[in-house]
């Protein structure tokens, strides 16, 4: 069985020393290898900025592909090999404003992959202009005045879209974020998990303190019931978002591939492409 | 006894053109007839006028004709619009509830049918439509019972009261004319048929065919006219074998799944038209940047912006071959026929696979929509080949190595693994990469990548990349052309040749890369060139100078007012630029 050092390569990420990217690649990583992955088991399909860089981190089969397209990408891998553990990962940028139309419809389309977001509030890539995810007043290069456009919450958006799993953490919090990765991953269905990552370069307001001093951990709450969406969406507009912990999962509601009729059990990408003779006849018979 | 004739029937949207169009044009198909078939409709569904029109022949004709022999009109409108295709002596059957006119100067026979009373009179004016086509049918004298049989395999799932009402709506709808007419019209009366059955389809059922034989068991795709029955057909296909279809949220989440599908090793595709492909071109740059295979299908219309939806245009040309930034190898096909869009896509995800490029099949709305017969497709002719993949074990890859999936090779192509393969992890990105997929900004790699890339499609060249049909050594004319304009164009060759002028035909069906040294003795045999296209700018002339050169021969023939080219046009306007 692979460790998690397995799930490592050579190359040196090109992060700011403290960016919050460098826990989550740690944390999919230990989850890989907690749930019994080999390397080649896993596919990490990410998207364009800096947190985008992350398959490129890990010892497994990686796409980085186009600003804002990894989720669509990453559906596509998991139809081709349903025996692949598929990752979908980017930033808050990425996955919440180029990529927000792919975003809903992943959730409802309930594909069995897992899909983690880089959340810094911030285009780091680009030094430093306004996300969705930035605070209402925040100062960036394209907000000078401050951001003017309400801040986007991917937690309810989530939850209305009828998501069946999803879970917020910050990346300081390297237990829990592995945990609730290992839980994602182990979901049968699409799960969303949202990871407070600090940009300690462009983002001088959320920053690690800032965020260690506003999130309010579910543990807090031993009556907490994630199955309950009611609940969870109150908690998350009772907290302003800022909760961390699984937050709401559905175990009942079949993946896309389970209820797609005709779809095969086995990894599509093994089958023999040839018709035989019969099926083809069969398909012409029609048009006579 | 004729040996061809044309049929056309016009009403509003949702008024049962569609489906009278099927089943006459299928009882003709049991006949062994010839057919080909044009939709003129709108982008809305309910009202508008439309109009469907069959051209039946003992012979095979891939084109509509320039005039009208019967037409069917369940409106005034209808017959208002078309009457003046009408030839002397052609045939109106129409419904006698709006005391139907022929308009001045048209010197054609009506038959005012009460087509209305009837079917209300058997329960439903639904079944109106049933009684104009028996009425068409009896004209042309031909066999009610195989016309029966289309009915009861259009309504049998509807139980046996509904197929008994329509076969009696159908006799009703006969013998009423039959009566005013005193018997079937002799000047109508169709030469026997072979008999045998041909396939029957539209080419996009074709496209979709093809895709299922040469292996595709996914497509993602967003739906758009006139590409929308390729995912519609494959729907109800593809869980067969295994596969699916994903209805996506917009275009670029159909190519990127389509890429990501393709990636992990299963034949995907997406078809989309104009505005679709419009959407795709950054996804484009990404399959060729990161060698993956992609087969995408457009159906042009007419263009730009939402422009003519439901109209003929082949304006995309351009888009097709320049769309995507940056510098990719990329391949562009254009079937000429309804056999070629079934074969043509065996041969795209080839070449996507062996080339390890993005392909597009450009098709245009006549060729996707218009229904025609098709010569038997040979199932021998079925060939896969996924070129460099590697599909056997392999070797274990040394500490921090990865698998080496962009090696410079001789022909640019590289050893492609799938994703689950033990001993394959490699990197794939849209940045640029070194051989084992890893960024990299080296200026030496760069240069060696982009190179590596871009000599794979040096040799590409699709069977009859450029086909032809070229009987004269130094004719008056060469027509150069693409796509759905084929059959027209020989229809004005023979109306030529029997004034004079001598013509070879030229189908280009690769676009790009561009097959010059194929098309070039053709250019050089002809007194003059005549590049005949639905686009307003002449873009495979264009194309064509900027290739091959000629422009002193070159002339352009366009048309882009939303429909075909006619034989008669073709004929005209060759007959003047000789």
């Amino acid at each position: 069985m692979a460790t998690f050092k397995e799930f490592r390569n050579n190359v040196k990420p090109n992060w700011c020393p403290g960016c919050g990217d460098f826990s989550v690649q740690a944390a999919i990583q230990r989850a890989a290898a907690n749930i019994g992955l080999e390397p080649e088991q896993l596919a990490v399909i990410s998207g364009i900025g800096c947190s985008g860089r992350i398959s490129g981190y890990i010892n497994a089969y990686g796409l980085h592909g186009i600003h804002g397209r990894a989720l669509p990408i990453a559906q596509g891998v998991k139809l081709a090999n349903r025996e692949l553990t598929v990752i979908a990962s980017g930033g808050d940028g990425d996955g919440f404003a180029i990529g927000m139309g792919h975003t809903v419809h992943a959730i409802r389309r309930n594909l069995d992959i897992t899909y983690i977001v880089m959340d810094n509030q911030i285009y780091g890539l680009t030094k430093g202009q306004t996300s969705p995810r930035s605070a209402e007043g925040f100062k960036t290069k394209s907000t000078p005045e401050g951001s003017i456009e309400s801040t986007l919450s991917p937690l309810e958006i989530a939850l209305s879209a009828g998501a069946t799993f999803v879970a917020q953490s910050f990346s300081s919090d390297l237990k829990q974020l592995t945990g609730l990765i290992e839980a994602g991953l182990q979901h049968k269905g699409f799960s969303l998990i949202n990871v407070f990552s600090p940009c300690v370069t462009f983002n001088k307001v959320n920053t690690y303190d800032w965020f260690k001093e506003n999130i309010v951990n579910l543990d807090q709450f031993p009556d907490y019931d994630p199955s309950n969406r009611v609940a969870a969406m109150n908690k998350i507009m009772e907290t302003n978002g800022m909760l961390t912990g699984l937050i709401y999962q559905d175990k009942g509601r079949k993946s896309y591939e389970d209820l797609a009729v005709g779809f095969k059990p086995e990894a599509l990408a093994k089958q023999d492409l040839r018709l035989s003779r019969e099926e083809f006849d069969k398909l012409l018979a029609e048009f006579k | 006894m004729i040996s061809q004739l044309s049929w056309k029937i016009g009403g509003q949207q949702g008024e049962g053109v569609e489906s009278t169009d099927r089943i006459f044009s299928t009882a003709l198909n049991r006949l062994g007839y010839y057919l080909y078939g044009y939709r003129h409709f709108s982008s809305r569904i309910k009202g508008g006028h439309t109009n469907n029109k069959i051209r039946i022949s003992t012979k095979p004709i891939r084109a509509i004709s320039d005039d009208l022999d019967i037409l069917v009109a369940f409106d005034q409108e209808s017959i208002d619009l078309n009457a003046k295709e009408l030839r002397p002596g052609g045939v109106i059957v129409a419904d006698a509830k709006f005391s139907p006119t022929v308009p001045d100067g048209v010197g054609a026979r009506l038959f005012a049918v009460p087509i209305t009373a009837i079917a209300e009179e058997l329960g439903t004016s639904l079944m109106k439509n049933m009684v104009a086509s028996g009425a068409s049918w009896a004209l042309l004298g031909l066999p009610l019972e195989v016309f029966n049989k289309a009915v009861e395999e259009e309504f049998g799932r509807k139980g046996p009261a509904v197929v008994e009402k329509n076969v009696e709506a159908v006799k009703r709808g006969a013998d009423f004319v039959l009566e005013q007419a005193g018997g079937p019209l002799e000047e109508f009366r169709l030469e026997e048929a072979d008999g045998k059955q041909k396939l029957f389809m539209i080419g996009n059922e074709a496209l979709g065919l093809g895709s299922i034989a040469a292996g595709c068991r996914l497509m993602s795709a967003y739906p758009i006219t006139p590409a929308s029955e390729i995912m519609e057909y494959l729907i109800k296909k593809l869980p067969k074998f295994g596969g699916t279809v994903v209805q996506t949220e917009d275009e670029i989440a159909a190519v990127t799944m389509a890429i990501g599908a393709n990636y992990a090793g299963v034949r995907t595709m997406t078809a989309s038209a104009g505005p679709g492909l419009s959407l795709m071109m950054e996804a484009i740059g990404l399959s060729g940047m990161t060698e993956t295979p992609l087969v995408i299908i457009d159906t042009q219309r007419g263009g730009p912006s939402t422009g003519l939806p439901t109209k003929q245009e082949q304006s995309d040309i351009n888009a097709l071959i320049y769309g995507t930034h940056g510098e990719i190898p990329k391949v562009v096909l254009a079937p000429s026929t309804i056999e070629e869009c079934f074969y043509d896509m065996i041969e795209a995800f080839n070449v996507a696979e062996t080339y390890q490029v993005p392909v597009i099949v450009a098709t245009d709305l006549q060729l996707s929509l218009g229904k025609q017969s098709c010569e038997p497709l040979d199932f021998e002719k079925i060939v896969i080949e996924r070129g460099k993949l590697m599909t056997g074990e392999l070797p274990p890859l040394e500490e921090h190595k990865l698998f080496k999936r962009y090696e410079f090779t001789e022909d640019g192509i590289s050893p492609r693994v799938l994703p689950g393969a033990k001993n394959g992890i490699h990197h794939v990105t849209g940045v640029e990469h070194d051989q084992e997929g890893r960024p990299s900004e080296s200026a030496v790699n760069r240069k060696l990548m982009m190179e590596k890339r871009l000599r794979k499609l040096d040799s590409l060249r699709i069977s009859n990349a450029v086909k032809a049909d070229a009987p004269n050594e130094n004719p008056d004319l060469v027509i150069v052309a693409m796509g759905s304009t084929g059959g027209t164009i020989d229809e004005a060759r023979k109306r030529l040749a029997a004034e004079g002028v001598t013509t070879n035909h030229v189908t280009v069906r690769q676009l790009h890369p561009f097959p010059t040294e194929l098309l070039e003795p053709h250019l050089k045999s002809a007194k003059k060139v005549v590049v005949l296209e639905n686009n307003a700018t002449g873009q495979l002339a264009n194309l064509i100078k900027q290739n091959a050169g000629y422009h002193d021969k070159i002339e352009n023939l366009l048309k882009y007012d939303g429909t075909p080219f006619l034989p008669s046009e073709i004929h005209q306007a060759c007959k003047e630029l000789r």
